[in-house]
């Protein structure tokens, strides 16, 4: 027998499902995830996962938990105060599901630790909350040729969208280079609903598990927005750029780079 | 216990709904097509859901045998894979 009896029970909804079934349930137990930030979208999407039964989950944050992050962080509790976040993540994947492996990686990721981190995932989901980062992921990622869950919230509002190599536009096709240090605030000077963020990590999650099962549409060649308080979602379609930096027919970007981030966003 | 040429037998007594058509599931996905496999189980609510599941994936039912102890046993044929 494939699975144990408590696997079964605990996996059934999934392997009842004539898409996902025995074989999807054994791809996401052999499958390995990188959760970059473990913040309001790392967090749904951490705990989503380990609940599926993902084999392997790296999470990475630098970032101890501070109070104000409870109001949307939901992997960390008002006990997890003061505790590196990656570690108190590990605890809340690990209170959810024992059977699978979380891989703490307390750093900030950077040009220089971005290629070794990401190597040893299948996928990555960027759950940070700056742009210097999602450019940072999001070069890594095409070049290294790795799928991922591109997301950012502020205020009532959402968007994400997912790179899969050969198919449709990478981050950088549809936003060229981040904007002015101020021009866009923060959440943390601008403010988000706790709820924004559990719902597009939890589409962040919904991505991965469709990619690793192998079944669905992926929201690749789209940019998936979402707006709170008009209740509305809308699909942007979003070809890929010939002439994109780093994933275009002649890229400029050949090895990842650091944008200089604001004081402000690198404590966030 | 059943008089029926099978490959291989699962026992799903031992689990209640919806786990009895997942063990089923789990155990059918370990044969190759066309493949026969006999399933024990309570007669009841599983003897009620279960072939009607597994005739949902695809596979061909040949047989349900009273084995006179409170279960039964389905004897189930495997369709093509992805049916």
């Amino acid at each position: 027998m494939i699975f144990s009896n408590a696997q079964m029970e605990r996996y059934s909804r999934h392997i009842i499902l004539k898409e996902v079934g025995v074989k999807g349930q054994k791809r996401l137990m052999e499958s390995r995830v990188l959760i970059v930030g473990a913040g309001g979208l790392g967090s749904p999407a951490a705990l989503y996962l380990a609940a599926a039964g993902v084999g392997v989950i790296g999470i990475a944050d630098a970032d101890a938990v501070d109070l104000s992050n409870l109001q949307r962080q939901v992997l960390h509790g008002a006990a997890d105060v003061g505790k590196p976040k990656v570690d108190s993540a590990r605890e809340a994947m690990e209170a959810v599901n024992p059977d699978i492996k979380v891989n703490a990686h307390r750093i900030f990721v950077n040009a220089n630790n971005v290629l070794d981190l990401i190597e040893n995932y299948d996928f990555v989901i960027d759950g940070t909350d700056n742009f210097p980062a999602k450019f940072l992921i999001n070069d890594a990622c095409v070049l290294a040729r790795k799928p991922f869950s591109h997301a950012g919230i502020i205020r009532f509002q959402g968007q994400l969208m997912t790179y899969v190599p050969g198919a449709g536009p990478c981050y950088r096709c549809v936003f060229e280079t981040p904007p002015p240090p101020d021009a866009v605030p923060t959440c943390r000077q601008a403010g988000v609903i706790g709820a924004v963020a559990g719902v597009i990590g939890s589409l962040q999650a919904m991505e991965a598990v469709k990619y690793i099962v192998g079944i669905g549409q992926l929201l690749t060649g789209s940019l998936l927005t979402y707006d709170a308080l008009a209740m509305e979602f809308r699909k942007l379609k979003l070809p890929r750029r010939d002439d994109c930096a780093v994933c275009g027919d002649s890229p400029s970007i050949v090895k990842p780079f650091d944008y200089e981030a604001t004081v402000c966003e690198v404590s966030l | 216990m059943p008089e029926y040429p099978v490959d291989e037998s699962v026992d799903i007594t031992d689990v209640v709904c919806p786990v009895t058509f997942v063990k089923a599931k789990v155990a059918m996905e370990e044969l190759e097509e066309g493949q026969v496999i006999s399933i024990r189980m309570n007669e009841g609510e599983p003897v009620q859901n279960v072939p009607r599941s597994i005739k949902d994936e695809g596979h061909q039912i040949l047989k349900l045998i009273d084995n006179k102890d409170g279960t039964c046993s389905l004897i189930v044929r495997k369709g093509r894979e992805d049916a």
